[in-house]
């Protein structure tokens, strides 16, 4: 290559190492703010801030959604598989709210350990299928875990 | 086919608003892209035509002629 | 070697080879994408969770792959300006930037209508969503930028540093799903692993992807004849080609 390209080609080498130095510190560095929510983990550990408002995130627990019959309260568990926090919530939930679901609840922590939400935003995966295939593995998952000695891992895509 | 009828084709269970809203604006704005580019294209020629014309038309003003924009080459 | 890379910056030669490919571009491309359109609407299934919502992805994923992969050809084509001074290289960043902005407007537009019925917002300034604006800020500053200088060949150097440093912002896109904690879901299709959905639905995906990426090439390539016809409009060859079309 002619001498005065490769000199070129350096410098703009430079430009682009020297930017994404910068801004892979500067992302690295507001990381806790560039996440949209915090785990159940995180909020177990004590890194989610108390009183403050924060959003929490993760699957709604399957066999904890309680809802007041007199108003729109509704209480459910939010877990990560590792630890959970209680959620509480008055309002309209999102039409994919479901228990086994991802949402994201936007709210402060009260000091008892219990998130009180505003707001609850439903969260999906990325697996897509028809319902019939749903159905299908669903059941085949039921029938799994029915049988004696049966791992307890699901074939659901969460 | 994944419907029974046209009008539940066009109601999609109730998001038939926000799908239909996704496509129509999909199609306009790449619509009026092909449209904007292609009279771009238009007028380049029309421009370029004009330039080379021998000798302007004898009912253009000659003042109108020294106004027309030059773009300069880079050969 | 110079003088192949000599014949693939001149105008002319492109200018010839665009004519031939552009009938084939705009038939192929239409008709990929209403036949992978078409099919998503209306014979593939419907998904399990989001109903009928879930057909949006079939403007919404090609638009935002779209606008990434444009970026990432500027990009390529800001460093041929900048250490080769391809002229052509420069033609193509600034015949192209316009439509894709319109496609990250796009993929943004139909994110927000799909993120209604299905997360429950419009917006959230979660780090995919906040990118892809980054994205298209960034369309509109090279835009803006070519517009502002008027002498040629620094303002292709402009625009060609703008697009490079705007580059890094193309793999936090990409990642911004697994690096970070965000409401948006991580990519249906990878280049390494299966799609995560059956094939009535990642076919007809795969197709209005490919259709619009034809799509791209046609209005790259009429907008690129029109800014070579502007530049070059004292060349003999574009002054015969301008007569030829008269007659």
């Amino acid at each position: 290559m002619h001498p005065i390209r490769k000199k070129r080609l350096t410098i703009v080498l430079f430009l682009l190492v020297g930017v994404s130095v910068a801004v892979a510190l500067t992302t690295y560095a507001l990381r806790q703010n560039i996440n949209l929510f915090y785990d159940p983990s995180q909020i177990a550990a004590g890194e989610a801030p108390v009183d403050v408002r924060i959003r929490a995130g993760g699957m709604v627990e399957e066999g904890t959604v309680q809802r007041d019959p007199e108003s729109l309260k509704v209480e459910f568990k939010v877990t990560d598989f590792t630890s959970s926090v209680l959620v509480e919530y008055t309002g309209i939930l999102p039409d994919l709210f479901a228990e086994g679901q991802g949402v994201v609840a936007m709210g402060r922590m009260d000091g008892n350990g219990r998130f009180v939400a505003d707001q609850v935003l439903a969260k999906h995966d990325e697996n897509y299928m028809p319902p019939e295939v749903n159905e299908a593995l669903e059941k085949a998952a039921g029938k799994r875990a029915a049988m004696p000695g049966a791992t307890g891992e699901s074939s659901a895509g969460y | 086919m994944a419907f029974d009828s046209f009008s539940a084709f066009l109601a999609m269970d109730g998001h038939g608003p926000y799908v239909w809203t996704c496509y129509a604006v999909f199609f306009l704005l790449m619509g009026v892209m092909t449209w904007w580019s292609l009279r771009q294209r238009r007028a380049v020629i029309a421009q370029q035509r004009r330039r080379m014309a021998p000798t302007p038309s004898a009912d253009e003003r000659p003042a109108a002629a020294s106004f027309t924009r030059i773009e300069s080459s880079q050969d | 070697m110079w003088q192949i890379f000599h014949k693939l910056g001149s105008p002319k030669w492109f200018f010839g080879i665009a004519s031939t490919l552009m009938p084939w571009l705009l038939v192929a491309g239409a008709a990929l994408l209403m036949t992978g359109i078409v099919w998503g609407l209306v014979f593939a299934p419907q998904d399990y969770l989001q109903g009928n919502s879930y057909r949006i992805i079939f403007i919404h994923v090609p638009s935002a792959f779209l606008a990434q992969s444009v970026y990432i050809m500027m990009a390529v084509a800001a460093l041929v300006t900048l250490v080769w001074r391809m002229k052509l290289a420069d033609v193509f960043v600034t015949a192209v930037a316009p439509v894709g902005a319109v496609l990250t407007f796009l993929a943004l537009f139909t994110g927000a209508v799909w993120g209604k019925p299905t997360w429950g917002t419009w917006w959230i300034w979660d780090a995919r969503l906040t990118s892809m604006l980054i994205l298209l800020f960034l369309y509109f500053g090279v835009m803006a930028l070519g517009a502002a200088i008027s002498d040629e060949k620094s303002s292709a150097r402009a625009v060609a540093v703008l697009v490079l440093v705007g580059v890094v912002n193309i793999p936090i896109i990409k990642y911004s799903v697994e690096w970070w904690n965000t409401l948006h879901q991580p990519a249906t299709f990878k280049l390494t692993e299966k799609p995560s959905m059956p094939a009535e639905m990642w076919v007809p995906l795969l197709l209005s992807v490919l259709g619009l990426y034809l799509i791209f090439g046609w209005l790259a390539c009429l907008r690129m004849q029109t800014h070579i016809l502007a530049r070059e409009g004292r060349t003999r060859w574009v002054k015969e080609l301008v007569q030829a079309r008269e007659n």
